[in-house]
C-alpha cells in the first residue's frame, strides 16, 4: 500500500479543488493554492488522499460509472422512504444496531463504503472496527451478520472492489 | 432560458421539501439514532437539489455547485457516523423499539 505518488495525489487534488472553486487563473489565487497546497501535503504527506488506492484502469472507470448510478439511485430512493416514514402517522419502525462484514481492504474504500451506507437506505453507520461495520438500520430487516452484509454492503462493495486496490 | 429556469424553481422546490421533511423528521423520531438518520439523508439530498437547482437558474455557477456538493456528500456523513458514534459510546440510550444492539452486545464480550 506504500505510494510513492501519495504526496503529489494528494497536492493535485486539492490544488485542482482550489482553482475549480475560484474559477480564475490570477497569479495571486495560484501563488496562494501552490502555498496552502504544499503546506497541508508537507505536514499530511503520509496521509490518505481521496485518490489513493485508487485503480486507474478502463475496468475501474466503468466501476466507478456504476457506482455513482447506483449510489444516487440508491440515495433518492433513501429519502423517499424516510420521507414516508416520518409523514406515516404511526411511525411504523424497527430499529436495530447490525453487523455487517466488508472484503474491502484499502481504507479510502471502507470509507467511502460508509459513507455510502450512511446516505442510504435507512442505514447510519456508527462504528469501524477492522473488517466489521456497525449499522443503525431504521427499518431492520434482520439482524443475521450475513443476511444483513447481503442487504446493506453487497451493492456497494461490487464495485468499490474494483475501484481500489 | 426561461424554460431552464423554471426547471431550477422546480428542482429547488423539490429539495426544499425535502430538508422540511428532514426537519420534521428531527421533531418526530424518538431517538438519537432515528433524529441522525432523519437529518443526515434529507438534508443531503435536499441540499444537492438546491444546489443542482441553482446551477440550472445560474449555469455560469454550475462548476462551483457541483463542488461545494460533492464537499458536502464526503463531510455531511462523516459527520453524521462521528456524532452516532460518540452518541453510542456516551450510552445514549436508543428507544425502546430497538430489536437488538450488536455493538453493545460486542463490547460486553471485550470488557
Amino acid at each position: 500500500m506504500s505510494d510513492t505518488f501519495a504526496p503529489a495525489k494528494l497536492f493535485a487534488t486539492m490544488f485542482v479543488f482550489w482553482l475549480l472553486l475560484n474559477g480564475a487563473l490570477q497569479l495571486d489565487v495560484i501563488v496562494v493554492g501552490l502555498l496552502v497546497a504544499g503546506g497541508i501535503t508537507y505536514f499530511f504527506a503520509g496521509s490518505l488522499s481521496f485518490l489513493s488506492g485508487y485503480r486507474v484502469s478502463v475496468a475501474s472507470a466503468k466501476a466507478t460509472a456504476g457506482y455513482l448510478a447506483f449510489f444516487f439511485t440508491e440515495l433518492v430512493r433513501a429519502n423517499l422512504a424516510m420521507a414516508w416514514l416520518v409523514l406515516d402517522p404511526a411511525l411504523p419502525m424497527t430499529p436495530a444496531i447490525v453487523k455487517v462484514r466488508t472484503r474491502l481492504q484499502h481504507p479510502v474504500a471502507r470509507l467511502l463504503l460508509a459513507n455510502s451506507i450512511t446516505l442510504t437506505p435507512g442505514t447510519l453507520s456508527v462504528e469501524l472496527r477492522g473488517e466489521w461495520i456497525y449499522v443503525h438500520w431504521v427499518v431492520a430487516q434482520t439482524t443475521d451478520p450475513e443476511a444483513a452484509t447481503e442487504a446493506i454492503v453487497a451493492g456497494f462493495e461490487k464495485y468499490l472492489e474494483v475501484m481500489y486496490d | 432560458m426561461i424554460a431552464l429556469t423554471w426547471l431550477g424553481v422546480a428542482v429547488m422546490t423539490a429539495g426544499v421539501v425535502f430538508l422540511a421533511l428532514g426537519g420534521l423528521g428531527l421533531v418526530r423520531m424518538p431517538d438519537t439514532y432515528t433524529r441522525i438518520q432523519a437529518g443526515t439523508k434529507a438534508t443531503t439530498l435536499g441540499t444537492i437539489l438546491s444546489l443542482f437547482g441553482a446551477a440550472l437558474i445560474m449555469p455560469g455557477w454550475s462548476i462551483k455547485l457541483l463542488l461545494i456538493a460533492l464537499f458536502l456528500m464526503f463531510t455531511n456523513p462523516l459527520s453524521s457516523q462521528v456524532l452516532a458514534r460518540a452518541a453510542h459510546r456516551a450510552g445514549v440510550p436508543a428507544t425502546d423499539k430497538t430489536k437488538a444492539d450488536a455493538l453493545a452486545d460486542d463490547q460486553e464480550g471485550l470488557a
